[in-house]
């Protein structure tokens, strides 16, 4: 019993970590339909920044958070910029082969600058945790901060979307970029914000998971980037409960999975779960069925 | 007209080659010992190479001031492979067809070893590797003996033999879990021999857990390893991942002992698990600087009067080599190629600073391992371990 209850809470903090880097993800895949392969990678410069910036320059948690996300949001504006926009009205594939170049660009170069080798976090939050069930069951302070986080993002972001002018024109710009644009809305800032946004919630992730594993390296982001990517399309990809729902599903999946003997297997799952759902259920757990725009 | 002159040519590189492999052999009339150092001085391993040279040289540096091998000089031979296979066969190909050496010292890694060793064998030079630990450097595909090949350092599989023994009968400890490294071949290596000598002696194997290199998130395994109830794990694999794995564990209140190999030795398992995670952990290596009998302390002394630095592992077992080697050229009398390699062979008892050492009929040690224990973050020598 308190096993299960170990391993829910391991599954729960796991799947917050893919339910945040699948924010961004689903993020700009609603505004523009384009599958940001390098958003894996933003993380991964972001958990960079994190680290330099507590290592070298020595401060605290939120403002290397802060400095992070508005370092890596500037990071996906220039990426959208140079590397996108010129790409708007070509195939969807050039965008994603192109989004494919950018995510070996990004880990090389940080590789070249860097070194391939493992980095390590300062402690910046406290070593504490909370035991339940006479300390059979554990939970980490720093799974809180994180669940926290993902949950307040995900309603900032919902709101953002909903409830504000610049979320209106984001709706109507990925419903109908022309329409939208007759309609005098500058699809272009729009699409910037969006960017921003995404990369600003991929370098709060990269943060995050730097300082729980305590470990970074220039090739962090992948495998985590295509988890996240799953767990995007599990949930629907485009819609932001999605993410968190499916970020938390593949996050218990993978408990489980591991749990019962099949640690190595972990990741095929992760990918057998991304082939079923797109069978059998390509909108995802929370997508409707909609007609294809005309 | 130019044909004629391309055959001439060719004619003559042809000859001056032969010429020059027939000035090849060692030559017993020198009054110097020709020895060839192949290492990785450059390139991704550097560190490795380095720190096996600098051992090897102290330890010629002493011999010659002490009259040498047979009444003559060691003259060091040294050439870098820029730590690539490829490499690695042509310095061992120049040094086994044009420099004269009685004996090939090296490569550092595994890998680049393999690669050194045909030119050898077809020149019928013995090698010496003192840090390739793995299986098949000295036997073939086939198990046979690769015939002009030694090795100083111990087997991945043996780590994993003496690490049993020590927690059967050291530690006496009986439930065993594992979690290794699937993704490497070291890991493997340690696991199954562990597991193997383990059960012989009658402990229990509760589980055999799996993990691939990169991974973070352990928590799922060792929490359905706690419900197991284990009174030790043991975790085969290198650093990076190891010291997530014990940080976990604790983290979890997964407090047993954990065993595993020399991949613990390293600065960041200390970063990357945490002081107040590192305790009660148990590894294997070749060497330890706190190892305080005599021959340690002295290899110590002199090794910082002349590169005022502590001594590393690599640094001994280069030193272990070099001594060893002296020790059969003398008992072979004279400085020929195929008297060295059976003195080489009926190594016994040789004591080095990385254990007593006597080579087996597969051409590798049977030495004694060092057991490190970490208490508080702090690796502290706890003992040598010989074979049983």
């Amino acid at each position: 019993m308190e096993q299960a209850i170990q391993q829910l809470i391991n599954g729960i903090s796991l799947g917050s970590i893919y339910a945040l880097i699948a924010l961004g993800y689903t993020m700009v895949y609603g505004i523009i339909n384009l599958i940001n392969f390098a958003h894996g990678d933003i993380y991964m410069v972001g958990a960079y920044i994190g680290f330099a910036l507590t290592t070298f320059f020595n401060l605290g948690f939120f403002p290397s958070l802060l400095i992070s996300m508005a370092l890596t949001s500037l990071i996906g504006v220039v990426i959208e910029k140079v590397a996108y926009k010129p790409l708007r009205k070509s195939t969807r594939i050039t965008a994603l082969i192109t989004a494919i170049s950018v995510s070996l660009f990004l880990q090389y170069t940080m590789m070249y600058f860097t070194g391939p080798q493992t980095r390590t976090f300062p402690m910046v939050l406290e070593n504490r945790s909370l035991s339940f069930l006479n300390g059979s069951v554990v939970m980490d302070i720093k799974n809180i901060y994180i669940l926290m986080i993902t949950l307040m993002l995900m309603a900032a972001l919902q709101f953002i979307v909903r409830k504000t002018r610049m979320g209106k024109a984001m709706r109507a710009t990925s419903f109908d970029m022309e329409a939208a644009q007759l309609m005098g809305i500058n699809v272009d800032k729009v699409i910037s914000f969006t960017f921003a946004i995404g990369s600003a919630l991929a370098g709060a992730a990269g943060v995050l998971v730097g300082i729980y594993y305590n470990t970074i390296n220039p090739l962090m982001g992948s495998l985590p980037g295509l988890k996240a990517f799953v767990a995007a399309v599990l949930g629907g990809i485009g819609l932001i409960p999605g993410a968190v729902l499916g970020g938390f599903s593949l996050g218990m999946i993978e408990t489980i999975v591991s749990a019962n003997g099949g640690s190595i297997f972990k990741d095929a799952v992760a990918f057998l779960i991304l082939i079923v759902v797109l069978l059998l259920r390509p909108n995802g757990l929370l997508g409707k069925t909609t007609k294809e725009k005309v | 007209m130019n044909k004629r002159l391309l055959f001439i040519t060719i004619l003559v590189l042809t000859l001056s080659l032969i010429t020059g492999c027939s000035q090849g052999g060692a030559d017993n009339s020198s009054d110097e010992i020709r020895v060839g150092l192949n290492y990785e001085l450059s390139g991704d391993n550097a560190t490795y190479g380095q720190g096996l040279v600098e051992g090897i040289e102290l330890a010629f540096e002493e011999i010659n001031s002490s009259g040498g091998i047979l009444g003559k000089q060691i003259k060091a031979i040294k050439i870098d492979n820029q730590s690539k296979d490829t490499e690695a066969t042509n310095v061992s190909t120049r040094l086994a067809t044009r420099e004269n050496v009685v004996v090939l010292l090296g490569p550092a890694t595994s890998g680049n070893t393999k690669a050194a060793i045909p030119p050898a064998m077809q020149n019928k030079i013995p090698l010496i590797s003192g840090s390739a630990t793995a299986d098949d450097v000295t036997v073939d595909a086939n198990g046979n003996v690769k015939e002009y090949v030694f090795k100083t350092c111990f087997n991945d599989s043996f780590q994993g033999v003496m690490m049993a023994q020590f927690a059967f009968y050291d530690l006496n400890l009986r439930n065993a879990a594992i979690l290794a490294d699937s993704s490497s071949d070291y890991a493997q290596g340690l696991s199954k021999a562990f597991q193997e000598t383990f059960k012989e002696l009658g402990g229990n194997i509760l589980a055999v857990e799996a993990y691939q290199a990169r991974d973070t998130d352990f928590k799922a395994v060792l929490t359905n390893l706690k419900g197991l109830n284990p009174e030790f794990l043991f975790v085969p694999g290198y650093y990076e991942e190891v010291g997530l794995i014990i940080r976990q564990a604790r983290e979890l209140g997964l407090n047993v002992p954990i065993l595993g190999g020399d991949g613990y030795e390293s600065p960041k398992l200390v970063e990357i698990a945490g002081k107040e995670a590192l305790n009660d952990i148990y590894y294997s290596s070749h060497y330890s600087s706190q190892d305080d009998s005599e021959n340690v302390v002295k290899f110590k002394e002199s090794f910082k009067a002349k590169y005022n630095k502590e001594p590393d592992a690599f640094n001994a077992l280069g030193y272990d080599m070099a001594y060893l080697f002296a020790d059969a050229l003398e008992r072979a009398g004279e400085a020929d190629t195929e008297k060295l390699k059976k003195a080489l062979e009926a190594t016994e008892g040789f004591e080095g600073v990385t254990g007593v050492l006597t080579i087996d009929e597969k051409h590798n040690p049977v030495k004694s391992v060092t057991i490190l224990k970490i208490e508080n973050g702090e690796s502290v020598f706890l003992k040598k371990l010989d074979p049983q």
